[in-house]
């Protein structure tokens, strides 16, 4: 006797097709609401914004009048920012990545320690803030300085980074380590010459994407306490600065209905220094990216 | 249990005085993986420039035998041994004896072709290159006289500085094998060097194994006992982590003193 009978299964056929494109519509239309959001966001920011975007507008100073605001203090601020934050956060990240992947035995202190890294990418950002506010600016007596605010953000992205790195690591196939370790190459050797290139187009996504975040954030430098209209850039890691989160944040809670349109065009300037991060992290990835 | 019994006297060939040295000698290896007793009371005794074949089912502990004679198989966490195995009169599991050192004495060549993501020149230099190498006349020097013993110059000379994944996979091995050859090995370990590979590929491998046991001893894991039988002087008969028999290929071949080796030869199992 067969169990299939070819009669039920035609009978049934209708309402699986039915269900299949149902699904098929429903996804569709999910990935079109998000688009939607995402068009209206930026037709409003730019149409907002773009009147005000100038030269003048990157070149001037923060200032109570409106039409003579600029966002030079915290475009560069940002920019100093990424000079402490990126050396500290791939350095460490991409260590403990190679710690983690390499050479740590599986055990449950090590399983424990993986395990906490991604949930640590969890943690909101504020809670970074708190603890950046009492071991940088306190008790290492650094203030409120480029430093401390980009040691807090270094700490903030650090598990980010970890975990892209480790899958990066990961997803070097085991083969190639074999044929190193075979012709008598050490750890350290075999790390340096054949693990970390195959695995620099994933380790510099991640990063580089963590770094993005690390620009857009601004609840750890709020509550680090770094101001927000200065007049003057820093000129070292010891000096305070402003960043462009913080500006943009600071022009929308104006009362003014002007300064809407100078934080319309504050937006405009993050979103091309994202934008811009974020394809040098594709061109890196295709232009590194090896099949094996 | 794993003496060489021959049944009748064996002719001795010229390749086959009793001159010839051990290169590897072991004795009473045992290995465990966690608690799976992989290899079992392992006595074998390997001598220099021969083709050495390890036949036996999947499972049967080649694999492991031969990672274990340079000790890749530590490689993997909660493997544990005793016995021990000489190389050229030495302890290879003695404290000072240190793995680097061995696998430079001891090339390896892998059951997939597993040339690094960089160009035929570099995978070749790799070897000379991690120790210590960097004159680049003498590195030209090794990439070429590794690749014509690898039997390949003349197919890739022209092509030295692209990719290794831009030649076909019998051109991969065969490029896995030069760059074995550039460290300037003593042994060669083949981990079924050929399983990947299409028939006329694998005939290259197999000529150019006959054509390098000249200058190396090679011990050579392989599924295939046609294979064993083409291409090796003995034969080791493994299964389930013994040595079921090990003798003269043709003597395994023709004559097994095992009904185990004779029943897996022709095909009644494995």
């Amino acid at each position: 006797m067969r169990y299939i009978e070819q009669q039920t299964v035609v009978k049934r056929m209708d309402g699986r097709l039915i269900i299949n494109a149902v699904f098929k519509y429903l996804f569709m239309a999910a990935t079109l609401l998000a688009l939607l959001a995402l068009v209206i966001l930026l037709y409003r920011i730019v149409t907002q914004g773009a009147g005000h975007l100038s030269i003048d507008f990157l070149m001037n100073f923060a200032s109570r009048f409106p039409e003579q605001a600029g966002i030079k203090a915290a475009l560069v601020g940002s920019l100093w920012l990424m000079m402490v934050v990126a050396p500290t956060s791939i350095i460490l990240g991409v260590g403990s990545a190679i710690y983690l992947e390499e050479y740590a035995r599986q055990n449950r202190i090590t399983t424990f320690i993986r395990m906490n890294i991604s949930n640590l990418a969890g943690v909101p950002s504020v809670v970074f803030g708190l603890l950046g506010l009492t071991i940088f600016v306190r008790a290492l007596s650094l203030g409120n300085s480029v430093l401390a605010a980009g040691f807090t953000m270094s700490l903030l992205i650090l598990p980010v980074i970890v975990v892209a790195s480790q899958e990066a690591i990961r997803s070097v196939p085991g083969e190639l380590r074999d044929a190193s370790y075979g012709m008598g190459a050490t750890k350290w050797q075999t790390i340096v010459k054949i693990i970390l290139p195959a695995a620099i187009p994933g380790v510099l996504t991640g990063s580089i994407l963590a770094l993005s975040r690390a620009i857009g954030e601004t609840a750890p430098l709020i509550v680090i306490g770094i101001p927000v209209i200065i007049q003057f850039l820093p000129a070292g890691v010891m000096d305070t600065f402003t960043a462009l989160p913080m500006q943009i944040y600071d022009w929308s809670s104006r009362p003014q209905q002007e300064f809407q349109t100078v934080a319309a065009a504050g937006i405009i300037v993050l979103m091309a220094v994202l934008l811009f991060m974020n394809s040098i992290a594709v061109i890196i990835r295709n232009k590194f990216d090896k099949r094996y | 249990m794993t003496t060489i019994i021959t049944k009748k006297p064996i002719i001795e060939t010229v390749s086959n005085q009793p001159s010839k040295k051990a290169v590897y000698e072991t004795k009473q290896l045992n290995l465990w993986y966690g608690s799976n007793h992989a290899l079992k009371n392992i006595d074998l005794e390997i001598m220099e420039n021969e083709v050495t074949a390890i036949i036996g089912p999947s499972g049967c502990g080649k694999s492991t035998y031969i990672k274990t004679l340079n000790r890749m198989v530590e490689l993997v966490t909660s493997v544990k041994t005793s016995g021990e195995i000489l190389y050229r009169g030495r302890n290879i599991f003695d404290q000072d004896y240190g793995v680097e050192e061995l696998r430079t004495r001891v090339g390896m060549v892998f059951q997939k072709p597993n040339p690094f993501p960089k160009s035929i020149y570099d995978n070749v230099a790799y070897g000379p290159r991690i120790h210590g190498i960097k004159n680049k006349k003498i590195l030209d020097e090794i990439v070429e006289k590794s690749l014509r013993g690898a039997a390949i110059w003349d197919e890739v000379k022209d092509r030295l500085n692209e990719n290794a994944y831009s030649i076909s996979g019998g051109q991969q091995q065969r490029i896995c094998i030069a760059r074995a050859l550039a460290i300037e090995p003593d042994v060669i370990l083949m981990d079924e060097p050929t399983s990947a590979l299409d028939p006329i590929s694998t005939l290259k491998v197999e000529e150019l194994v006959q054509e390098l046991k000249k200058d190396y001893s090679i011990i050579i894991v392989t599924h295939n006992m046609q294979q064993a039988a083409r291409i090796s002087d003995k034969t080791a008969f493994f299964l389930n982590g013994e040595v079921v028999e090990f003798d003269h290929t043709d003597t395994i071949f023709s004559n097994p003193s095992d009904k185990r080796t004779e029943d897996y030869i022709s095909g009644r199992f494995g």
